[in-house]
């Protein structure tokens, strides 16, 4: 016989899960009693705030691949878990949440700390579960992870009350495959498809492939690779996809969509043959829908068939998973010369280039330069976290990736506070990289609070705060599209060194170029967490932009500047 | 042409709640929904109709719907044939003198009187929809004073379909991806 609260644990352990990211509280209270009797078999992190629970179960998940775990109570720590669940929904990343709930005869009467946490987390979660009958309770965590990492993956929460958790059963862990009829099991091409494929890429002149998060989720970097060199199709990444092909093949042109590169974009909008791999066409990569890739066919390899059709109208859907399809597509693949097309690419890049900061020298230390030097100091190998923001879009334009998952980052709800409890996450399986935890001083003062949990878990992490004393992508738009306006975004900071200080945190402040390498070497051989504050140019701008709602290939790029920041030109090239 | 689904959905709490809120929050509008017990036992049939005219927002709901771990299948029967019936039921305010006329508008219509009180009548009537339009339209010249209907069920003809969640890859020549391509992959 065991508890419901033992019954959890015994769960999580068979799950193969030895770190759980949680905060106890009344109605989870028996969970965390139980959890004495497996302190041998799981790490439990006691975390500030539930939403940074549900962050580094998700940083965790990312980084390995594998669920992660989240653990609060009900009420509040139900609801503060509900961002942490959003991001995780948006990027399709397997966690499980379990959350204690008012004992059951009271649930409905507005019991302290009761909320309806399945009804508010439905739109949040990939599927949920309130548990009334502790002989369900094994069968029903079983199902929750299963659910998390099948087919395209989600965030699960399981909402257990008080009295399930003490109460006892006969416990036996259900063995063998879950029978669930509703979910949806990717399969395989057929013949025609494959037919169809094959024709399309032979038919084209302009192809490219566009990488999503889905080549990581399926692990089909070598396929994906496999396709570009036999049929010679270069390809653009979307921002979850960095990493999913490594940035250094020269098949690899980049970053497409918002803050994507000019040469990605205008390949796609000049394109004939679009093959989207594991995407799904979010507004942030398309632009304009009606003027995205006017000229092209369409090829849309998906796990979620929701997805397919949603933006843009496709010629070939393929529903599936993308490695089994690409492995199914490869061998009758005809190799293919788009030398030409390449070469147009080539040319595109080239120009564009020297318009990049990157090139030029500044008096004032720059976002862009810290990003290119962090990259340097880390040799390109560092598992990275950025949040959300300027400092995020330049990271993801800045520090090339060669290695799928080795760079985590909230895009599609683009939760601003993700990057400290991730990288927290992310660390418990990523124990011997380096990790760089890439932070604006807006996103970092919204969960700074963890800096408690890094402390208290030794965690080896390396902070870096771009500083630039606004929010700064707001301040962007104000500037572009509000008459530069600057409601509100000005922000103070606190002084992040004694801040450090007072969590004992080795810390320093960076304001010059020549600085940055020299103090990134004295974090690396610390072990533990460790602060560089990066005091940047304040006006910066992330460029080039597609404006939001413009055609993708409408982007601005920075105009050529002046030494001393580049506000004035900027606004010139605007009014242009 | 209204989209009628045909849903098998798991008999649990909440599902009606998921679905009504995956409806809400993708901005789709339900002309009705109406769920009972099937032949299975633990599994419910759901007839869905909305009122969605383009083919690629169809698409969405179908899948949208499919992707809900709660529900078993759906099968797009918009252009199926099909059996499909409404029931409802409408009280009038009539006195004994009119009865003679309402029970020829009854009868016209196939519908049945099922109660008979001092002042009301109440009508019943299963029937297609539009036919039970007509009688509510026929109707009207009388007081109408309650009507309540169950929205639109739907069973297709022929022999015994299964409904499966199988197959629900598109074929290359399927460009759409819509479920009138895909429905010639259920059974």
């Amino acid at each position: 016989m065991l508890t419901g609260a033992e019954i959890i644990w015994e769960c999580i352990v068979r799950e193969g899960v030895d770190v759980v990211f949680g905060y106890p509280g009344g109605a989870i209270l028996p969970a965390y009693d139980a959890l004495n009797k497996y302190r041998n078999k799981i790490h439990h992190v006691l975390v500030r705030h539930e939403q940074g629970a549900t962050h580094m179960a998700d940083g965790y998940a990312r980084a390995s691949g594998k669920v992660g775990v989240a653990m609060a109570t009900s009420g509040p720590g139900a609801t503060n878990m509900i961002t942490g669940m959003a991001t995780a929904m948006m990027d399709s990343v397997p966690i499980v949440c379990f959350t204690g709930q008012v004992p059951s005869p009271v649930i409905g009467t507005d019991a302290f700390q009761e909320i309806d946490i399945t009804g508010a987390s439905i739109t949040v979660t990939k599927h949920n579960y309130l548990v009334l009958d502790i002989n369900e309770l094994a069968e029903t965590i079983k199902e929750a992870f299963h659910v998390a990492k099948t087919g395209r993956p989600g965030p699960v929460l399981v909402d257990i009350p008080k009295d399930i958790q003490i109460q006892s059963t006969d416990f036996t862990y259900p063995t063998g495959k879950v029978e669930l009829p509703g979910l949806i099991e990717p399969q395989g091409v057929d013949g025609l498809q494959i037919q169809k494929f094959v024709e399309m890429i032979a038919e084209s002149e302009r192809p490219i492939i566009l990488a999503g998060h889905g080549v990581m989720l399926s692990d089909a970097t070598q396929e994906v690779l496999d396709l570009a060199n036999l049929a010679q199709i270069p390809i653009g990444t979307t921002l979850l996809g960095i990493g999913g092909v490594p940035a250094s093949d020269p098949f690899v042109l980049g970053m497409m969509g918002m803050h994507g590169e000019t040469w990605v974009n205008r390949a796609i909008q000049e394109s004939d043959l679009l093959i989207a791999c594991g995407m799904r066409f979010d507004d942030r990569v398309t632009g304009k829908l009606k003027t995205y890739s006017p000229n092209s066919k369409k090829i849309h390899i998906e796990i979620d068939p929701s997805e397919i059709n949603k933006n843009i109208p496709v010629d070939l859907p393929i529903h599936g998973d993308l490695k089994t399809i690409l492995n199914q597509i490869l061998p009758v693949v005809s190799k293919n010369d788009n030398h030409s097309w390449i070469n147009k690419i080539d040319g595109w890049q080239k120009d564009s280039q020297r318009k990049d900061i990157i090139h030029q020298e500044t008096e004032v230390l720059m976002g862009a330069h810290v990003l290119r030097k962090i990259w340097e100091g880390t040799k390109g190998d560092a598992l990275v976290i950025t949040d959300v923001g300027q400092h995020q879009m330049l990271e993801a334009q800045y520090y090339e990736h060669e290695d799928p998952r080795s760079l985590i980052t909230s895009g599609g709800l683009g939760t601003m506070g993700f990057s400290l409890p991730a990288g927290i996450g992310a660390s418990f399986y990523e124990k011997d990289r380096e990790i760089w935890i890439i932070v604006g001083d807006g996103s970092f003062q919204m969960t700074m609070t963890e800096l408690g949990t890094a402390v208290q878990e030794n965690r080896n992490i390396n902070i870096a705060i771009i500083n630039n004393g606004y929010l700064g992508m707001v301040r962007q738009w104000q500037e572009m599209f509000y008459e530069a306006r600057y409601m509100e975004t000005p922000i103070l900071s606190p002084d992040y060194i004694k801040l450090a200080a007072a969590y004992g945190i080795e810390a320093f402040r960076v304001e010059v170029l020549d600085e940055v390498i020299p103090t990134m070497r004295k974090v690396q051989k610390h072990k533990g967490p460790s602060l560089i504050e990066f005091v940047v140019e304040k006006h910066d701008m992330v460029y080039p932009m597609v404006p939001s709602g413009a055609d993708l290939h409408e982007m601005i790029e920075r105009p050529v500047q002046s030494k001393n920041g580049n506000v004035n030109s900027q606004k010139e090239e605007l009014k242009k | 042409m209204k989209q009628t689904l045909i849903t098998l959905v798991e008999d649990k709490p909440g599902v009606l709640n998921r679905i009504a809120s995956l409806f809400r929050r993708r901005s789709y509008n339900i002309d009705s929904l109406v769920v009972g017990k099937s032949e299975k036992p633990g599994v419910s049939r759901m007839t869905i109709m909305t009122n969605e005219e383009d083919q690629r927002k169809r698409g969405h709901i179908y899948f949208n719907l499919l992707n809900l771990v709660n529900v078993i299948a759906v099968k797009d029967v918009s252009n199926l044939e099909c059996v499909t019936r409404e029931f409802i039921l409408i009280k009038i305010q009539s006195g004994p003198d009119q009865l003679n006329e309402v029970q020829a508008v009854v009868n016209n219509h196939g519908a049945r009187i099922v109660d008979l009180g001092k002042e009301t009548v109440i009508i019943e009537a299963t029937e297609r929809e539009k036919e039970i339009d007509r009688l509510v339209e026929d109707l009207t010249k009388f007081n109408i004073t309650e009507i309540t209907r169950t929205g639109r069920i739907a069973m297709r003809k022929g022999k015994t379909h299964k409904v499966s969640s199988e197959k629900i890859n598109a074929q290359a020549t399927d460009v759409s991806w819509v479920p009138e391509n895909i429905h010639k992959y259920h059974n």
